[in-house]
């Protein structure tokens, strides 16, 4: 285990010795101490490494990150996991606004609730949330899942593409063209799956399942003002 | 984007230390908003008597031989703080008016940034931990305030465009966020008879609510007003004599966090400037929701 203080050392050397372990390293674990809140910590990695951040984090924690696992032992500031290529991120308490934006695969794990617009623009990304989504979560989402054991906030889902959502609780209220859909066999598959790969707890059968009502795929004169 | 921070201490024990903790929160903030900074702090409250913070660009011409002159003028006892840019006129309660239309007469160039019984403003141009320097902000005792370093985008780098805005007497306002029907909402203040001094989209939404609360609306009511007839992004936190609120706009993009524990309830733009305080590590953390007005009160 590597131990890493980021207030002594600095965060451009946390990121370029996070960034700079090849796919066969040998320092495959790392603890970051004194985080702080501080923005941009573990962005950009690359390879199977395991890295925990003890504390809270701000902006952009784990960005961009590709095969590494990222847990943070705190909650996380706007943008976590956004762009994920692959890998996971764990949050043990809450998300901020935008958690897992755009995120092409990989998956997001949030312990606590998340704020608002997670999983914005999602591309392939799974995001499993334990707690609470705020408003506008998926909005504009393209494909992956998001699972929500709790309650979403106001227009889930608004204009969205390819992607299912799964919400054990109630939703304020659906986005443009998001429509409630039936549950299929595949789909109690995939929640199965990200269950059991993210260690909530809930049933698969407790879900309900949204997507796209497919009416804003092609122009429509009526939707135009 | 601004930096906003606010404590609201509920253990006796910590009032001494609050200058120094909103200090601190304060420069955490500076890269959020290295333009001007701010400060409402909330003292003690001695019976009768009333605080009038003044600022002036030339303190030695505006500031010499004033306090005689206002006593003179108004026949009362009266005591004159300078600090830097800043002073602080203690006087009766009862004279508050007074004061205010006689300082009018004698140095038009004096500009009031706060009046009321407990409260004082200080805000300056420059970088947070150089104007916290300026006015001794970490020396500054009391139960409570709120601070904000200003990343200039509606209006002009300037005293006047600074935060925290005062609302009415011991009332204030920080704002993160940019309103965009200012201007219509200035002329229709302006057509009510409520005035305000610079360019500023906060002073406007601060001039807002002084005027909802002027027509018979608690603070509250204002700010819940606010959420129909203020368009635009914003973080609000204003600050009152035994409290302080906390608003988000419907869309809720401007961040905001905030932390209690049995000693304080603390706010932050991030939770960077929460870091330091005491017993932080075991606080109840949690984002205020949308549209939704928070409230604490001592």
């Amino acid at each position: 285990m590597q131990i890493f203080d980021l207030e002594a050392k600095g965060l451009r050397a946390l990121n370029s010795t996070l960034q700079g372990q090849g796919p066969d390293t040998n320092e495959t674990a790392w603890e970051i101490v004194n985080a702080k809140g501080s923005h941009a910590i573990a962005v950009g990695l690359t390879a199977p490494i395991d890295v925990t951040v003890r504390g809270s984090t701000g902006y952009y924690c784990a960005g961009m990150n590709a095969e590494a696992t990222v847990r943070v032992d705190g909650s996380a500031g706007p943008g976590v996991a956004e762009n994920m290529m692959s890998g996971a991120v764990i949050v043990e308490g809450d998300a901020s606004q935008y958690a897992g934006a755009t995120g092409h695969g990989g998956l997001l794990v949030i312990k606590g609730n998340a704020a608002s617009r997670c999983g914005i623009s999602m591309k392939g990304i799974d995001i499993v949330v334990q707690g609470n989504v705020g408003h506008m979560s998926a909005f504009m989402a393209q494909s992956g899942n998001l699972v929500v054991c709790g309650d979403a906030g106001e227009a889930l889902g608004d204009s969205i593409y390819e992607a299912h959502l799964f919400v054990r609780g109630t939703v304020k209220s659906l986005g443009a063209d998001c429509v409630e859909k039936e549950m299929r066999p595949e789909h109690l598959e995939i929640l199965k799956d990200l269950i059991t790969r993210s260690g909530v707890e809930a049933r698969p059968e407790e879900f309900t399942r949204y997507g796209s009502a497919r009416k804003l795929y092609n122009f429509d004169i009526d939707n135009a003002y | 984007m601004c930096g906003i921070v606010g404590l609201f201490l509920k253990d006796k024990a910590l009032q001494p230390e609050l200058g120094r903790m909103l200090t601190d929160m304060l420069i955490t903030m500076s890269d959020r908003g290295p333009d001007s900074a701010g400060i409402a702090i909330y003292g003690a409250a001695e019976a009768g008597r009333a605080k009038l913070t003044i600022q002036a660009h030339d303190p030695d011409m505006i500031f010499t031989g004033l306090a005689n002159e206002l006593r003179d003028e108004l026949d009362v006892d009266i005591s004159l703080r300078v600090k830097d840019t800043h002073a602080v006129i203690d006087l009766p309660e009862s004279k508050l008016q007074a004061a205010r239309a006689a300082l009018k007469k004698l140095r038009p160039a004096a500009r009031v940034m706060s009046a009321g019984e407990v409260m004082e403003i200080y805000k300056e141009v420059g970088l947070p931990g150089d104007v916290a320097a300026r006015f001794d902000i970490p020396k500054l005792e009391g139960s409570h305030g709120i601070g904000h370093t200003r990343m200039a985008t509606e209006s002009a780098v300037t005293t006047l465009g600074a935060h925290p805005f005062s609302t009415g007497a011991d009332q204030c306002l920080v704002h993160n966020g940019s309103l965009s029907n200012h201007n219509s909402l200035r002329r229709k203040l302006a057509r009510e008879g409520v005035g305000v001094e610079s360019e500023n989209d906060s002073e406007v939404a601060a001039a807002y609510l002084s005027w909802k609360m002027q027509e018979g609306s608690t603070l509250a009511e204002a700010l819940e007003s606010g959420l129909d007839d203020l368009d635009g992004f914003y973080t609000f936190v204003v600050g009152t004599k035994d409290g302080f609120g906390v608003v988000r706009d419907p869309i809720a993009c401007k961040p905001a966090v905030m932390a209690e524990t049995d000693q304080y309830v603390a706010f932050g733009s991030e939770y960077r400037a929460l870091v330091n305080l005491p017993g932080i590590e075991d606080a109840r953390v949690w984002e205020p929701e949308p549209a939704t007005v928070y409230f604490w009160k001592h």
